[in-house]
């Protein structure tokens, strides 16, 4: 249904250019839920904002790749033709909803403006559907909330109310940049299990961005991990979780304190930083901080390829040399597999 | 000054096992309004907080943004002065203290905050950040060049180079800023360090570099923590024993096993249960409580059990009564209160709920037969 080939946005600033996408690739198919997972700074915002058109262009600038969503280029179509698959065909649900809402526009009338803006309704219409679809995502006494302001919501009212906005126009493809990182865990569970009721009622496809990788495990079919603008590994959700291939994606797991394990085993932090994406390492991007590396990672920047069906990695190394490697790292670790 | 306080405190035998204390600590912010701004009701942060820390243990402190944590560590250093309550500091209750004596005090208890890009201030170099303890205590040698020798040591402990020491902040990235947070919180040996969010605020690959350097200062200088985290799981893998807090009051505290293995406050199981864990079969097959609504505003707490409007098992009785932290038994079964009490106030399991989750039991299937355990 959605189909990205090759996405590269980059930006023009003073300092040089800033590849924040350099060549990303995915497909979306409709119910699906493709997950996201990378750190602050990897892409992953800027490859949503690619396909919502939403980047400020200056000084962003896409020279190469196609993002095609219903037998239409999207990098190619009108202001005007992109403003109506905006919001109605494929919406967004933005990290803060602290910040996303208007505070000077009642909620209910932020929501009518998109359902108004695609949909032929009257204006009692339009107020009627806002009103259900605030009952849909479980805001209790709809009629009154409507005609309260953004500051009268609590963190978790307001993420509804932003689904509920996106959700106005029961839109193909949903996109869902970190919805749950600014609100605590039991929050979180409200608006994550109400996600999922809602995939299953209207059969959304959802892009889940999001850097925790327990999230991605509880909702997605499909992880994409990216690393400095590019997608380092794609797979189905189990065989990222259980059968990492791309050495980031492994250390990034073996980073995290677990609350399934016992407490006595010893983090690996990935060591230094993220690169600039103005100046990126030689080779691969990953292998100044990579606990796998040899010499050629340094000369030889990997392509993404399939290294076991459907699953592909960017690693020159081969599937055995990463499964030693992951064991000799485990035993220093004293991680028992 | 220090010395004696130094000396007072090592011969003082009641301080026993504990670093800290804190008894009955409360701090309930008055809300004016009007023209007169009079006070027309209280925030009650922290609601009457008992809480020990053993020397050279980490104990965990978590809960939902809004619960008073932040608040506890403040009024634990005096940054905040507190409503009612005593916080013992080997041995001796520091809320009577004046500025001076305290002074004394503070050097041995130090605060590492959450935000590094903005607990760090941006005009000065790293060398002053990290030497203004020592300035401020007047140790660390006598001349500008020893002080200076002792945070380039600093910074080579904490993992940064010597060489940084001209820099400035903005030079760093978020992790290596935390560092300059710890180079400072150790500069001055500090018996105790009061993590407050340190790592939330940075990204997953780079809260592992921090947690791990915590875990080997405090091996290596003998420190103890008050880890304050709303992650469950970095709470997990670095506390001894873990307090949850809601609404001002801690309804939870126990070793870090009994309570992430055995969790009796229907609050804490619910939290456990809401956190998603990185393991896509375990998730499919877990059974999730998912709590309702949101936290009630601490400025009109409900009546009788803090929790009952959210919880999945509250009966009648929890509205009109308040539970009291009281021992729980683990693995123990029926003499729960005979047992844990004989180890004392502070030892065990202890959880504020008249039905609490027992062994086997799902959270959701609220017990009618479990006795009321009176007050």
């Amino acid at each position: 249904m959605l189909e990205v080939n090759n996405l590269k946005t980059h930006f023009r600033t003073q300092d040089g250019v800033v590849k924040a996408v350099d060549g990303v690739s995915f497909s979306l198919e409709a119910g699906e839920t493709l997950g996201i997972v990378g750190e602050s700074g990897s892409g992953k915002s800027v490859t949503a904002l690619s396909i919502m058109q939403l980047n400020p262009k200056p000084p962003a600038e896409y020279p190469e790749g196609e993002i095609i969503f219903e037998d239409q280029n999207l990098l190619e179509t009108s202001d005007k033709r992109m403003q109506e698959i905006r919001g109605n065909d494929i919406a967004m649900i933005f990290q803060d909803p602290m910040t996303s809402l208007n505070p000077v526009f009642t909620v209910g009338n932020q929501i009518r403006e998109a359902i108004r803006i695609h949909q032929n309704l009257s204006k009692s219409e339009a107020q009627e559907k806002t009103i259900q679809v605030l009952r849909d995502v479980g805001i209790a006494n709809p009629e009154r909330v409507v005609k309260e302001y953004p500051h009268q919501f609590s963190g978790g009212m307001r993420q509804r109310a932003m689904i509920a906005m996106g959700l106005s126009c029961n839109p193909k493809v949903l996109i869902a940049d970190e919805p749950t990182t600014a609100l605590d865990v039991t929050i979180q569970a409200q608006i994550l299990e109400l996600m999922v009721d809602l995939q299953e009622k209207y059969g959304t496809a959802i892009i889940m961005i999001t850097h925790d990788l327990g999230v991605v495990s509880q909702l997605a079919d499909n992880v994409m991990v990216m690393y400095a603008g590019r997608a380092v590994e794609q797979a189905t959700t189990d065989e990222v979780f259980y059968d990492p291939l791309m050495p980031y994606s492994w250390s990034l797991l073996r980073s995290l304190p677990r609350l399934d394990t016992a407490g006595e085993v010893r983090l690996l932090p990935i060591e230094g930083t993220p690169p600039s994406l103005i100046f990126l390492p030689d080779g691969c991007n990953f292998s100044p901080r990579c606990p796998f590396v040899k010499d050629e990672c340094h000369e030889i920047d990997p392509d993404l390829e399939e290294k076991k069906p459907s699953h592909k990695a960017a690693c020159i190394l081969s599937v055995e040399e990463i499964e030693k490697n992951k064991r000799r790292v485990d035993e220093e670790l004293g991680v028992e597999t | 000054m220090t010395e004696s306080t130094e000396t007072s405190a090592e011969t003082n035998g009641s301080s026993g096992d504990f670093l800290l204390q804190t008894k009955d600590l409360k701090m309930h912010f008055p809300i004016r309004a009007g023209v007169l701004q009079r006070t027309v009701g209280h925030v009650k942060a922290v609601d009457g907080v008992d809480l020990s820390v053993r020397r050279g243990e980490t104990l965990g402190l978590v809960g939902e943004s809004g619960c008073g944590k932040s608040t506890l560590a403040r009024l634990i250093l005096r940054l905040l002065e507190p409503t009612e309550g005593e916080v013992i500091f080997d041995g001796e209750n520091i809320l009577g203290y004046d500025r001076k004596r305290m002074l004394g005090v503070r050097r041995n208890m130090q605060i590492v905050f959450q935000d590094p890009y903005a607990s760090l201030n941006p005009r000065m170099t790293v060398g002053n950040i990290v030497s203004e303890p020592l300035r401020t205590h007047d140790v660390g040698g006598d001349s500008s060049g020893d002080r200076k020798k002792r945070v380039q040591e600093l910074l080579e402990v904490v993992g940064l180079s010597p060489e940084h020491y001209n820099r400035y902040p903005h030079e760093f990235s978020g992790g290596q800023r935390q560092r300059i947070g710890v180079a400072r919180a150790i500069a001055l040996n500090p018996r105790l360090i009061i993590c407050d969010e340190p790592v939330s605020a940075l990204d997953v690959s780079i809260q592992a570099q921090v947690i791990n350097l915590l875990q080997d200062l405090q091996k290596e200088f003998d420190l103890t923590y008050v880890f304050i985290a709303h992650d469950l799981s970095v709470v997990k893998h670095i506390s001894d024993r873990v307090a949850v807090m809601y609404l001002g009051k801690i309804v939870e505290i126990a070793d870090r096993d009994a309570l992430y293995d055995e969790p009796r406050h229907p609050y804490t199981a619910s939290l456990l249960s809401a956190i998603p864990v990185p393991d896509p079969h375990k998730e499919r097959e877990r059974r999730r409580v998912v709590l309702s609504g949101d936290v009630p505003s601490p400025a009109n707490p409900p009546q009788g059990c803090s929790f009952h409007t959210r919880c999945p098992r509250a009966q009648d009785y929890c509205t009109n009564h308040e539970p009291r932290l009281e021992p729980q038994g683990d693995k123990v079964g029926a003499e729960v209160g005979s047992g844990a009490e004989a180890s004392g106030p502070t030892e065990g399991h202890r959880a504020a709920c008249f039905f609490p989750v027992l062994e086997g039991q799902h959270i959701e299937e609220s017990e009618t037969s479990t006795p009321y355990r009176a007050e």
